[in-house]
């Protein structure tokens, strides 16, 4: 029988096939993991209803627990709660920046997006507040893309939520 | 619960998870024609939210249903009189200011919609509609700034736009109807009321046709139907070219 522990440690190991420089446990994609005797069962949540990534992800999860040696890993989609950007820790958004995406700005929903007031996204290459939105909805169902008027370089921000 | 109460609430499912994947599938009609590629990707991203969305409710239609049909059978095996989508999501394309006048009454219509589905006493309704809500926000901001530039923009843009908002807005009333199957599931809060959501909606409406310098139309007649499964022309058509590969290659998987 697999300890809840271990089955964490490999869900650690899983990166997100999108944003491959974090994880899915530190994206808060994996909710829980109940063990059962010998089956065991992860509850995993969508970032987006669309999010094209939740298939991959759960291949890979099936993928990596049955090399693992476990039997028959299932999978369940969990809506409550709702995903959130508050899920992100500091370091998985210093991974975020590292990479080219600005990292989501706190507060997760954001009244901003209906009263159109914009708000200040830092660009992750130079740091200039001088920033521009291109399109709400970016080369992703979670990210909106920018440009920056400082260093010129466009990058995508990954929103709020 | 009780018989009753479970079909009511199969019934209505089905409407939550029809209209989304109606107008998802409306918008997929857009992939590689964006006018720009910007607008290309958002309304394909919406697309993809409203299909992510359509699923889960759908799942969940099968699931009270209790018969074992999946979302995939509920999607591609049922005709058109089956289906409970608002008449407006199925409505056609037509030019872009068209396309965007329609996501932005429905866009509205489900951010208010959604806002109080949110305390619905079913749990599982409660957080598709949370989630569902979230996002719905992004593509009432994207439709309404869209609505406001057409209006606003140029004689061309105010002419497309007007032509849009005359041919479209028949279909708003349908939004509101309400049945025995809302009865129901009201008195029992599961399911808001349509009524304080109408107000919200005509307000939110009146606020952007006026920074649009155009004109709610008044005293036109409503078409009302999609209740009861009856449709325009244009589902058929729709769903033609939606259920086409699924049925003629029976159990055919991605």
């Amino acid at each position: 029988m697999i300890k809840k522990e271990t089955v964490w440690s490999i869900l650690e190991e899983i990166p997100d096939p999108e944003i491959p420089v974090i994880s899915i446990v530190e994206l808060g994609i994996t909710r829980d993991v109940h063990i059962d005797g010998d089956s065991v069962t992860v509850d995993i949540t969508p970032t987006y209803s669309g999010c094209p990534a939740m298939g991959v992800i759960e291949k890979d999860i099936i993928g990596k627990l049955k090399a693992a040696g476990v039997e028959n890993p299932k999978i369940k989609v969990v809506y409550s709660p709702v995903w959130t950007t508050d899920w992100l820790n500091d370091e998985a958004k210093e991974k975020l920046r590292k990479y080219g995406i600005a990292p989501p700005e706190k507060a997760s929903h954001d009244k901003s997006l209906l009263t159109g007031k914009p708000k200040i996204i830092a660009c992750p290459y130079c740091g200039s507040g001088k920033t521009k939105l291109i399109s709400q909805f970016g080369s992703t169902a979670c990210k909106a893309l920018y440009k920056c008027e400082n260093c010129l370089e466009p990058f995508d921000y990954f929103k709020c939520h | 619960m009780n018989s009753t109460i479970k079909s009511a609430l199969f019934e209505y499912t089905l409407r939550l998870g029809d209209s989304p994947l109606i107008l998802g599938q409306r918008l997929g009609e857009w992939c590689g024609h964006g006018p720009i590629l910007e607008e290309d990707i958002a309304l394909t991203n919406i697309s993809l939210d409203l299909i992510g969305q359509a699923r889960a409710f759908l799942s969940y239609a099968g699931e009270l249903e209790g018969k074992g049909r999946t979302e995939d059978d509920l999607a591609y095996l049922r005709d058109e009189r089956e289906f409970r989508n608002l008449l407006i999501t199925e409505q056609a394309n037509g030019d872009f200011a068209q396309t965007l006048l329609r996501q932005f009454f429905i866009s509205a219509f489900h951010y208010y919609f959604y806002a109080e589905l949110k305390k619905s006493k079913d749990k599982t309704l409660a957080a598709l509609a949370e989630k569902s809500w979230k996002e719905v926000a992004y593509h009432l901001r994207h439709s309404s700034e869209w609505v406001i530039r057409f209006g606003d923009g140029t004689e061309e843009s105010k002419r497309r736009l007007e032509d849009a908002i005359d041919e479209l807005w028949r279909y708003t009333g349908d939004m509101f109807d309400m049945d025995e199957t809302d009865r129901v599931l009201i008195a029992e809060g599961l399911v808001p009321d349509l009524s304080p959501i109408r107000k919200l909606w005509e307000k939110k409406i009146a606020e952007v046709f006026e920074t649009a310098t155009v004109s709610v139309p008044e005293n036109v007649f409503m078409m009302s139907g999609s209740r009861k499964g009856k449709h325009t022309e244009n589902l058929g058509h729709l769903l033609a070219e939606m259920q086409y590969l699924h049925r003629a290659h029976p159990g055919v998987s991605w």
